[in-house]
């Protein structure tokens, strides 16, 4: 077929451009340039090459908030991933029970990021919190604010809470185009209740799936809200994730060059394990 | 191998049927002999998957009750029942081979890994993808596809009874009359009863012994293919069998004649029937003559299709179908006659009989 070449096809892309360009490309590229300089105020800057960037790669708090990082979104990942998987699977497929289920499912999904944090830091505490207090009565010491542990502990179950949903809601959209006859083939074919989990419910959820691990493992990765409104940080540094660490940075003690550096690394990594499950995933796919 | 009586099988999908028009099976009360190879022929709709998934066990009958050799399996699982199904719809397993896909019923059941690479191979030649056992099932054809899902209701051979969902639509002509044949030759060499449904008349008279013919959730007839054009129990099976189907004209009866219109036809039978019943007179356009005696009528249309022609024609305000030999001539003022044996005469649809 015959291609016609029209410059003007460019003018139908250019408000999208124009929209990137603002709120992407522009902020980005600022970024950029703070990372290399040094400011004392008074808008003047000098040129500091890759100070910055050596001066975060060889800090001991950079490596410290990542190691929390890698292992806050591995925990996430192992938990989110195979509960939601659990809780589609056993979600009704037909009937009453479909819209209440995913009403219910898009529920916390809907609730606005700063308020998801303040639901839990009440629901925490140990003087009034429903969680705390039970906790407490029951005999458990449970302190978000002193304890370490139950501050991660805390952390982990707000975003369980938060969004495992989101996983459900994909896996169910998944299960439910798998046909009636694929289960009716694996009764007759005499297929026990893992062969059809295996061999007819994952494939079809594969894709979904894939989708879900990477927006989960982004968002986790780049946690703020959570930590920031619950534990802020602490106690001591033990939930000091890089977005915090970076916000302290940026914001409290106004390293401008430093924490665009940071900025930028933090933003190669989340794209570099990305683009590494995203491979990973889609080929070992195209293999089996 | 077993033989399977339904007794009294009713079922609606709805949970509470209130008529009798919400159910999709009316009543079949029917057995299977063991051994049988049945066609089930019928419409669109008028619940032929509904009765396979019935004997498999993947619905359980809203009444009656199944017994599989006497024993009653009504409430016994899919896998108790040790059937096998192939639906109408391909279904195969995607991230497997084909291969394994066709392993798969045998390795569920734990037979031993030697028999399942004898039973594989074999069938895995008769369905013609010899050369494709170790691809990923993914990527093949729908026709393909159709047969390992075909091929996985062969591949045991310890089943009571293998059902077929019209197994061959989506594949073509040739390979259709091939695989017809190998099921065949499956069943006469392991006893099998199995049922076959399907749409195309051929098929079904080629591929049974008996032929069962459902209409509106109920078996009108079973017969052998010879009984189904001679003698159709209910009017429908006249249609349905047959090409074209059977003429079927209002007729009014009085002793041992049938009236047409203007005509009187002399029956070689007294018809016994409830007064007041709608009365039909059925003929086939195979014993519909045509030439220089007998009834008038006006011819409308002659197609000729290879073989033989088929002539439409008007005969009493009616149409009616004629079937003639290709070098057959039609007179200028054509008449026709009824072999008398060929008659059948119909009273609310159903088929009645008389005294010679
Ligand atoms: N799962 C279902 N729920 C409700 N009604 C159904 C269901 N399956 C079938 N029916 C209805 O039951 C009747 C019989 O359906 P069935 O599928 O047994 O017909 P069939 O003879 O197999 O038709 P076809 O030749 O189109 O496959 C139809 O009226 C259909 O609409
Ligand atoms: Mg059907």
């Amino acid at each position: 077929m015959e291609k016609t070449w029209n410059n003007k096809a460019w003018f139908m892309v250019l408000p999208v451009l124009v929209l990137v360009a603002f709120s992407a490309v522009i902020p980005l590229m600022t970024v950029v340039n703070y990372s290399v300089q040094d400011t004392f105020g008074n808008n003047e800057f000098f040129w500091a090459g890759t100070d910055w960037y050596v001066e975060v790669l060889t800090s001991d708090r950079f490596w410290d908030a990542l190691t929390r990082n890698l292992i806050f979104s591995a925990i996430i990942l192992a938990i989110e991933i195979p509960l939601g998987i659990i809780i589609a699977l056993n979600m009704p497929k037909k009937g009453l029970g479909v819209p209440v289920c995913l009403v219910l499912m898009a529920l916390p999904l809907l609730i606005p990021w700063n308020v998801v944090g303040t639901i839990w830091q009440v629901f925490g505490r140990v003087d009034i919190g429903l969680l705390g207090h039970t906790l407490e009565a029951l005999g458990i010491n449970y302190n978000y604010v002193q304890n370490p542990m139950d501050a991660w502990v805390t952390l982990i179950v707000m975003d369980v809470w938060h969004w495992t949903s989101l996983v459900v809601l994909l896996c169910y959209a998944g299960l439910v185009s798998i046909p009636d006859a694929y289960y009716q083939a694996a009764k007759i074919d005499g297929a026990s209740r893992w062969s059809v989990f295996r061999y007819i419910q994952l494939p079809k959820m594969k894709r979904v799936l894939l989708i879900a691990f990477l927006l989960r493992f982004m968002d986790s990765f780049m946690i703020y809200t959570e930590p920031f409104v619950v534990t802020g940080g602490g106690p001591g540094n033990s939930t000091t994730f890089l977005s915090i660490d970076l916000v302290k940075m940026a914001i409290g003690q106004f390293d401008l060059g430093p924490a665009a550096a940071l900025s930028i690394i933090y933003f190669l990594i989340v794209l570099l394990l990305s683009w590494i499950f995203y491979t990973v995933m889609t080929t070992s796919d195209a293999q089996s | 191998m077993a033989r399977i009586d339904l007794e009294h099988i009713r079922h609606a999908y709805g949970a509470k049927p209130k008529s009798e028009n919400d159910y999709a099976l009316k009543e079949v009360h029917h057995e299977w002999n063991d051994g049988g190879a049945y066609a089930l022929l019928g419409p669109s709709g008028c619940g032929k998957t509904t009765l396979l998934n019935i004997i498999s066990g993947l619905i359980n009958p809203s009444e009656g009750r199944i017994l599989f050799d006497g024993k009653d399996v009504t409430h016994l699982s899919t896998q108790d029942r040790n059937i096998a199904q192939v639906f109408q719809f391909p279904v195969i397993y995607d991230t497997m081979t084909v291969y394994d896909n066709l392993a798969f019923p045998l390795r569920n059941r734990r037979v031993p890994e030697t028999e399942v690479d004898r039973r594989v191979k074999e069938i895995i030649e008769m369905i013609g993808l010899g050369g494709w056992a170790g691809k990923k099932a993914q990527g093949l054809t729908a026709d393909q596809k159709q047969k390992i899902s075909l091929g996985r209701g062969l591949v045991r051979s310890d089943v009571s009874a293998i059902l077929f969902d019209e197994p061959l639509t989506v594949i073509d002509p040739e390979m259709k009359w091939v695989l017809r044949s190998q099921i065949k030759r499956l069943h006469k060499q392991f006893g099998f009863t199995m049922v076959y449904v399907t749409h195309d008349q051929t098929e079904a008279l080629t591929f049974a012994d008996k032929v069962v013919v459902m209409y509106d959730g109920q078996i009108v007839q079973i017969g052998t293919p010879a009984e189904l054009f001679e003698r159709p129990r209910h009017t429908f099976v006249g249609y349905f069998i047959g090409s074209p189907g059977m003429n079927v004209l209002p007729a009014r009866i009085d002793g041992s004649t049938a009236t047409i219109g203007g005509e009187t036809i002399a029956l070689n039978f007294r018809p016994e029937f409830k007064s007041g019943a709608k009365t039909e007179l059925g003929i086939r356009p195979e014993f519909v003559s045509i030439g220089r005696e007998g009834m008038p009528v006006a011819i409308t249309k002659i197609e000729d299709i290879g073989r033989h022609k088929i002539v439409r024609a008007r005969f009493a305000d009616q149409p009616i179908s004629i079937i003639l030999d290709e070098d057959g001539d039609i007179p200028a003022d054509p008449r026709i006659a009824f072999d008398q044996k060929a008659i059948n005469i119909y009273a609310d649809s159903w088929r009645v009989g008389g005294e010679a």
